[in-house]
């Protein structure tokens, strides 16, 4: 067990191509990474780049034109537990109550125990999110960010390894959001899964990930730089925000998307794709 | 208070109709009976209405009630045939390119002529009657329990994908009740074709109820006891559609 979580989750320069009318679009071309174990890292692009359809090939919602996702040194082959997907929306089941919601992840991910301790598990995982007293609730009477914090429960509650995140503040309000991140912060601390994030707030990628891989615009979108963020953690918004790197990372980060995105979709396949920035604060 | 007033105009609503009536039956068509005349010619259906005097003679009420046993028969065999029937066609784009078409010219079709089939194949009037109202009032259960399969949110389906459910957690834990205001709307829709039907099946084979007992009554020249018949048809699936229209409220708020 130990040995297999040791182990990096692999993209292998990943092709994707959708069939159009008007030809084939090739959507994300040679697309590689290397997610450390617990390590957070970021896809960060203009909306359309294909960050989500690269995050949906990871979750085996969708499959790759060629290569692939390795996890313990095994292609994937669709969707696996060990990887917990929490979508944009909160795509809870609006006829099930909010624990109902988390037990139906429990009892998939543990089908050899009983339904009460199923039960207390869920519960368990909904008191994480700080919502024990909407276990009754069904989702349509819970706001939007306490529905995001309801899939949030059943994504940890999957007990998965891999954490995936498609834009999953993208929809709330500006002060949800960031109490969404900072619950976010505090769940991964505890154990530090290995999250792979898409979003397309700089400040968001910034303030949560290690890491960030920054997609050169569609179409035949790539790795354009990836930028390593060494603000001290644990952050905090005080704290990380004040730091005297952020500006700078954001500011690299915020150039990049401005003008090298379209240098690197115009130049083809000029230049390495997969160079590091040599920004690395160290 | 608002209730009240509404009543109050509904009521004003019939009454004008019930002058019309009366004032057609006075004028212009004499063999048209009276409101007054239906009624005096009517009430013993009416105010003994659970009566059996003989086999086509018996309370409104009681008719209504073999009438209401068959198109629940009927119903039943026409929802659990065409819910099935829907989240197959829903689910396969195959299946409903295929049979698509064929709904569409079957759907129209009319009781009348599926009744001489029905009796063809069974010999018998009484299935031949359920034969009839199955197949004329499943088509909204399918068509609509189609739709709801197929207005599942993708989030929904992806939900049921990623959390690996099997094939029948995935049906009862996301597309039953995705789909089951969508299919009560066609169980609705159904119950009202139906009792339309029922009508219709009576009429010919004669078996007793509002129906077998309307075209009696119109080969014995009773024509009072057309318009009892008309208006007990009317009342009764007024009464079966509210009914249904309360338990898809309950449905969607729960």
């Amino acid at each position: 067990m130990t040995m297999t979580t040791q182990r990096p989750l692999e993209i292998t320069s990943l092709t994707k191509v959708f069939p159009t009318p008007s030809g084939p679009h090739v959507a994300v071309k040679d697309f590689r990474a290397l997610i450390q174990p617990g390590e957070f890292v970021s896809l960060l692009g203009h909306s359309g780049c294909g960050k989500s359809t690269v995050l949906a090939i990871v979750a085996g919602l969708s499959s790759a034109s060629e290569g692939g996702v390795i996890v313990d040194g095994k292609e994937i082959e669709g969707p696996g537990l060990e990887r917990a997907l929490v979508f944009q929306t909160p795509s809870l089941l609006p006829w099930m109550t909010a624990l109902d919601n988390v037990l139906l992840a429990v009892s998939q991910a543990h089908p050899a125990l009983g339904h009460r301790e199923q039960k207390a598990m869920a519960s368990k995982y909904l008191d994480m999110v700080g919502l024990t007293e909407y276990a009754n609730q069904r989702p349509t009477e819970l706001s939007q960010g306490t529905q995001q914090r309801v899939a949030i429960a059943r994504a940890f509650s999957l007990e998965p390894r891999f954490l995936l995140l498609d834009e999953p503040f993208g929809a709330l309000d500006s002060i949800t959001r960031r109490e969404l991140q900072d619950l976010l912060l505090d769940l991964w601390e505890q154990d530090r899964k290995t999250v792979l994030m898409v979003t397309h707030d700089v400040d968001e990628a910034l303030y949560l990930s290690d890491r960030i891989i920054l997609m050169t615009d569609g179409p035949e979108s790539r790795v354009g730089l990836e930028l390593e963020i060494t603000l001290p953690r644990p952050r905090s918004a005080e704290g990380s925000l004040d730091h005297p790197d952020y500006f700078r990372l954001r500011r690299e980060v915020l150039q990049f998307l401005e003008h090298h995105s379209k240098q690197f979709s115009s130049g083809g396949h000029a230049g390495h794709s997969n160079k590091k920035s040599s920004a690395v604060v160290v | 208070m608002n209730l009240l007033k509404n009543f109050a105009l509904s009521l004003v609503g019939a009454t004008l109709v019930v002058g019309l009536w009366a004032l057609v039956s006075t004028t212009i068509s004499k063999d048209l009976p009276s409101p007054i005349k239906t009624w005096t010619e009517s009430k013993v259906y009416i105010l003994q209405p659970f009566d059996k005097r003989g086999e086509m003679d018996q309370g409104i009420l009681r008719m209504a009630a073999y009438s209401l046993y068959r198109v629940a028969k009927g119903f039943l065999l026409a929802i659990l045939i065409g819910t099935p029937l829907g989240f197959l066609l829903g689910n396969s784009l195959l299946l409903s390119k295929m049979f698509d078409p064929v709904i569409q010219i079957l759907r129209p079709i009319s009781p009348l002529a599926w009744l001489p089939l029905g009796l063809i194949l069974f010999r018998q009037s009484e299935p031949a009657a359920l034969f009839t109202i199955a197949l004329c009032s499943m088509w909204p259960t399918v068509i609509n329990t189609m739709q709801g399969v197929r207005s599942i949110p993708q989030d929904y389906l992806n939900v049921a994908t990623v959390l690996r459910l099997s094939p029948w957690r995935r049906f009862t834990k996301v597309l039953l009740p995705a789909t089951l205001p969508y299919m009560f709307t066609g169980y609705r829709l159904s119950l009202g074709l139906a009792w339309l039907v029922i009508v219709a099946a009576e009429m010919l084979t004669g078996t007793p109820g509002v129906g077998g007992f309307l075209w009696q009554e119109y080969n014995s020249l009773i024509y009072s006891h057309i318009l009892l018949c008309i208006l007990t048809i009317g009342l009764v699936g007024f009464a079966l559609d509210r009914l249904m229209g309360i338990a898809e409220t309950r449905l969607r708020a729960a």
